[in-house]
């Protein structure tokens, strides 16, 4: 029999590993993903169905809350809008850090119950808490910023003072625990510490840092689950929670890269206030372009790129940059999208919209790629992108952002920019691209104006 | 001290698996192309929702008197279980958009 769990439990860690690896090409993606879910089921059936040293089994209530939670899971995933993903990814991940905080609360009453245990499952499990704890406040307030409940300008003073303290207090009330080992007591206070924690660091990041924090959230809940596998001594725990840790380790650093800068300084806040040094553009003057010469310019080009950002999204337009685009086509006017790492809010945001719109993934161009295919551009359309295509951060050593890598969209020969009015990006940075001789501005609310766009290319094409 | 001896004499094989599986993480993701990011973040968020695996342990392994277990174990049973069935639909429901070409 339990050389029978073993062999399951071999083959369920396997199927997480080839999931993950058929996740690498869009062709294989999609049975990667049920791979990993059959992998899933066979661990909780072996959770259900192995036989147990002590207990009563239980198995109506467990019954009970898998059938509630898989029906709400399944109801919740078939509504949400995909440019709510975001939202969507962070609840669901506050949801698994709750869910290793539980069962390390439980665990740890067990082990004072039964007054004798060991150091190290003591350990890992007072870890488990503290970074389950942090994962399930942080991803709420994520969501909460997200989805718009939770201002952006809510801001604690000395933020960051606050965090070094509470985080300080929560390593020394650790060891202390770990010293004593008596009451329950100080647990509870490591957990509302711990909680606490998770709002304060992740109420002070900047809306466009989100797709670093949601990163940082999706590691930390992945560490949690694989303390829980330690103190369950359960492969399944152990190896799915550290893949997941490691994913979202992996994204962290690619999006960090992708803005120049350090971990630290996404953490802290930076951005925003320290628009100084940005170039003085106050009296400059913008060109506006009418719908005709818009639509004849890209009529007559050869290449247009469609740089998309989170606008994008807000004005739900993805469906119309494809119908755009399939115009163009049909008159021989080659269309690619560029986007950038950062674009949205969070990692390949806008690849999963565009796919939404049935935008072929072979035209979706990457930073590197796009900067190439710019050189040959005519016309490129920025929809709802700010700061990625912010020349500030190539020429002017005083800008925030310099030194972050971005479209090179101005090496092109036409930039039109959708936008709603003059406001400047979200991370509140001036950008000099609306005022380049290169640039038309074609104010609006992006759906409308891209549709009039379409409209207009209807009777010339 | 003792703490570190304590986990290097009985607890090395989970050790080697810790080490073996950062490894194989690493290398594993950064073969993601970034077309994929969206997908392969929920995708492994809904992998980190395995933690119900402990939490359907703890409930087995608790009396049916044991209120506060089984309190705090069928709460995260129901909260892992949305985590892991709504992750893997939506991520299925997001890639099955991307195999359409």
């Amino acid at each position: 029999m339990t050389a029978l769990i073993n062999l399951v439990y071999l083959i369920s860690v396997s199927l997480f590993i080839v999931g993950l690896q058929r996740l690498s090409s869009p062709k294989t993606a999609s049975s990667g993903n049920l791979t990993a879910a059959l992998g899933m089921g066979l661990g909780v059936l072996i959770a259900l169905f192995a036989p147990m040293e002590s207990g009563d089994d239980n198995y109506l209530i467990i019954m009970g809350a898998l059938v509630l939670g898989g029906g709400i899971g399944l109801v919740v995933a078939g509504k949400v809008l995909m440019t709510k993903m975001p939202e969507m990814v962070s609840l669901f991940n506050g949801l698994g850090g709750a869910c290793a905080l539980l069962i390390s609360i439980a665990e740890l009453l067990n082990f004072h119950d039964s007054g004798t245990f060991e150091l190290a499952p003591y350990l890992t499990t007072l870890l488990a808490l503290l970074i389950g704890s942090i994962a399930f406040t942080g991803s709420l307030v994520a969501y909460g910023k997200l989805s718009g409940n939770i201002k952006d300008s809510w801001k604690l003073p000395r933020a960051n003072m606050i965090n070094m303290i509470l985080l300080l207090t929560l390593i020394a009330a650790s060891v202390y625990q770990l010293q004593v080992l008596d009451t329950m007591d100080l647990v509870y206070i490591i957990m509302i510490l711990s909680l606490i924690y998770g709002i304060t660091f992740v109420l002070n990041v900047g809306g466009a840092d989100m797709p670093v924090i949601i990163s940082i959230l999706n590691a930390l809940t992945g560490v949690s689950a694989a303390l829980a596998g330690i103190i369950y001594d359960n492969m399944i725990m152990l190896m799915g929670g550290i893949l997941v840790g490691s994913s979202g380790a992996i994204l962290t650093l690619l999006m960090c890269r992708a803005m120049n800068r350090s971990l630290f300084n996404v953490l802290a806040g930076g951005f925003g206030g320290t628009s100084s040094g940005a170039v003085q553009v106050g009296n400059q003057m913008v060109k506006e372009v009418n719908i005709m010469d818009a639509s004849i310019m890209l009529r007559y080009s050869t290449n247009v790129v469609i740089v998309p950002g989170y606008g994008m999204a807000v004005a739900q337009a993805q469906k119309i940059c494809k119908e755009l685009e399939d115009l163009l086509e049909e008159v021989e006017v080659n269309v690619r999208y560029a986007i950038h790492p950062v674009a949205g809010r969070m990692p390949g945001h806008m690849n999963v919209l565009l796919a939404e719109a049935d935008v072929d993934y072979s035209k979706l161009l990457d930073l590197e790629d796009a900067n190439k295919f710019l050189k040959d551009t005519d016309v490129t359309i920025v929809v709802g992108a700010n700061d990625v295509v912010n020349p500030s951060a190539l020429d002017d050593p005083g800008s925030p952002i310099y030194g972050m890598p971005i479209l090179e969209i101005l090496r092109g020969k036409h930039v039109i920019v959708l936008k709603r009015g003059m406001s400047s990006g979200y991370s509140g940075i001036e950008n000099p691209l609306f005022f380049h001789e290169k640039t038309s501005m074609l104010f609006g609310d992006a759906k409308k104006s891209l549709n009039s766009l379409l409209d207009e290319l209807k009777t010339i094409v | 001290m003792n703490l570190i001896i304590e986990i290097l004499t009985h607890h090395l094989t989970i050790l080697f698996a810790l080490i073996m599986a950062i490894f194989l993480g690493f290398e594993l993701i950064s073969k993601v192309p970034t077309v994929l990011h969206t997908p392969l973040m929920s995708g492994a968020n809904a992998i980190s929702g395995v933690v119900i695996i402990g939490a359907i342990i703890l409930v087995r392994s608790s009396g049916s008197e044991d209120y506060i277990s089984l309190g705090l174990g069928s709460l995260a049973i129901l909260l892992g279980t949305i985590n892991v069935v709504g992750g893997h639909a939506v991520t299925n429901r997001m890639l099955q958009m991307f195999r359409k070409k």
